[in-house]
């Protein structure tokens, strides 16, 4: 443990909102599903761009615009390759995960879904990965169906083959639940429905950050991602598609960069991926991704993940001790996420006074309405960690749960 | 100075005991425990505010010239809010409740909960409240 404390005492000096006080008190910052904080790194990188490479990108002849869209398009290499995806077209650059899934609900349902047909999402979904499939089935007539789960927090796939008809033409569910943290069986998800011709769409908002992740060897045909939840800037993210499918969707937003030749006649689009990144990008947002991909790789994925299993385990024994916690999740297979209730207390209530004693964690149904209604609850309170996080600020988080404890009593 | 600023001065006076956040927040959970919680009745969907993250039921009620309002929460925090409001604003009259502005609660360092990031549903409360005071008002014109 000790060598790891070292370890971690040099990561947060990465990181400098770390240093910041609230309230009087130094940050314990335990909100890293919601968003994660940003090592120096990423901000010089943010600042350099502006400073001495702004240019718009694929479609200047000059030296700024030719730099820049290398740097862009070196990024893309990059990405594709920390995801493993067999080529860097199959990366279409987004705002986040959210904007991903409504590209490819959009694309995928006017190209495939017809009315009467079928989409599978799980119970434990955000709301990202519920309405943007909603809209689809309205426009289209089809209907969205759902895979259940136990009272473990876990998905249970006993009927996954009865849910998987003719019918279906694409399942879409999270890598890792962002309200409990279970770290979802896909492998079998995406097996069987692949047995039956179906493509399978991954969340991995709440994943990436954590393991490594391999879209050739999951073999999922889609796979979403948000920058700003593993160390990258808000406002880019990614959405992987197997150039198989990515060439039969039909394009989402139009404009410049997306098209080849306009005629008022007839618009001949781009190839992938900018057939689907139309207008001019977030440059800077994708170098910063970049950067924070370094970041990690430089890390260590193995490490993160030791790091944080670490402290997952302490914060499990130290919050355990506290009589009256209640966790919301024993699933076998999670990531950091604890997700829990103290005695009969309101998480909003206790959420705004762990607040005060300087503790940021989330409190509430966070974006998974369907999973809170499932478990009776109108939300939890959710610690969520991150590679720079010190037992020290676990133990400052079960102080001020005693504190809190004690004043509804 | 009307009733509801004179009950507002008598709430800063009470807030200004407290020297931190630990004895307000023990003072508004006190509150919150000891506001009546309405009968089952009244916590239905037609009363319900939903805040993002806590839920507040209100009832009104008319009677002799003076708007009756009741209320709960699911949070404590959120209930001993509500209790304050409603001290503030129940048994007035529809003219006092759409004038006031509610100017004590600056004072008491409780506003920041109705800010419209807060989500627990105290500011869509107070518009709800304000409604239902112009809706007895036109009703009994
Ligand atoms: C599982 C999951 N999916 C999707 C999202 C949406 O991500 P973003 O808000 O970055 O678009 C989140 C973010 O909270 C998430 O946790």
């Amino acid at each position: 443990m000790n060598h790891m404390i070292s370890d971690i005492e040099k990561i947060r000096a990465d990181f400098p909102i770390l240093a910041t006080n609230v309230y009087g008190k130094p940050l314990v910052y335990l909100d890293n599903a919601a968003t994660t904080q940003k090592p120096q790194v990423v901000i010089d990188t943010l600042s350099s761009y502006y400073s001495t490479m702004n240019a718009n990108i694929h479609r200047g002849t000059h030296y700024l615009s030719i730099e820049a869209t290398e740097a862009y398009e070196a990024a893309r290499r990059n990405i594709a390759a920390f995801i493993k995806a067999s080529s860097s077209s199959e990366i279409i650059f987004t705002r986040g995960t959210t904007e991903s899934i409504n590209l490819l609900a959009d694309t995928f349902s006017r190209a495939f879904i017809k009315s009467g047909d079928e989409i599978l999402v799980s119970e434990m979904e955000h709301h990202s990965n519920i309405v943007p499939w909603q809209l689809a089935a309205e426009k289209s007539g089809a209907t969205v169906k759902v895979i259940p789960m136990n009272d473990l927090g876990e998905l249970v796939l006993d009927n996954l083959d009865s849910l998987l008809t003719t019918k279906t033409r694409i399942v879409a569910v999270a890598h890792v639940s962002n309200a409990l943290g279970t770290i979802h069986p896909i492998e079998e998800i995406i097996r069987k429905a692949h047995e039956k011709g179906i493509p399978v769409f991954i969340d991995g908002a709440q994943a990436i950050q954590h393991f490594s992740v391999d879209v050739q060897q999951l073999d999922c045909d889609f796979y979403a991602f948000s920058g700003h939840k593993m160390y990258a800037p808000m406002g880019i993210g990614v959405l992987y598609g197997k150039e198989k499918y990515l060439n039969q969707l039909p394009p989402y937003h139009g404009g410049g960069e997306m098209i080849k030749t306009v005629f008022f006649e007839k618009t001949i689009y781009n190839d992938l991926p900018f057939r689907f990144e139309a207008g001019t990008p977030n440059v800077s947002g994708v170098l910063g991704l970049d950067a924070a991909i370094q970041y990690m790789l430089e890390t260590g994925m193995d490490k993160i993940e030791k790091i944080e299993e670490n402290l997952y385990l302490y914060a499990l024994a130290k919050l355990g001790e506290i009589d009256g916690i209640r966790f919301l999740s024993r699933a076998a297979h999670k990531t950091s996420v604890i997700s829990f209730l103290i005695g009969t207390i309101h998480p909003y209530d206790a959420g705004t006074l762990i607040d005060h004693f300087g503790v940021a964690i989330r409190t509430g149904h966070h974006c998974a309405q369907p999973l809170m209604d499932r478990l009776k609850i109108p939300g939890t309170i959710r610690a969520s960690l991150a590679i720079y996080n010190k037992p020290s600020e676990i133990d400052m988080l079960c102080e001020a749960i005693i504190k809190v404890k004690q004043m509804f009593l | 100075m009307n009733t509801i600023d004179k009950i507002g001065d008598q709430i800063i006076e009470e807030f200004s005991q407290f020297e931190d956040w630990m004895d307000k927040y023990n003072y508004l959970i006190e509150l919150g425990k000891s506001l009546p919680i309405i009968d089952e009745k009244f916590r239905t969907e037609s009363n319900l505010i939903n805040g993002c993250q806590s839920k507040v039921w209100l009832s009104a009620d008319y009677n002799d010239g003076k708007v009756i309002f009741k209320a709960d929460s699911d949070a404590i925090i959120t209930k001993g809010l509500v209790s304050v409001l409603i001290r503030a604003l129940s048994n007035q009259s529809p003219d006092e409740i759409i004038m006031n502005e509610l100017s004590f609660l600056d004072q008491t360092g409780l506003k920041a909960h109705l800010s419209p990031t807060r989500s627990n549903g105290l500011l869509s409360m107070i518009k709800q409240m304000k409604l239902y005071a112009m809706a007895f008002k036109i009703k009994n014109s």
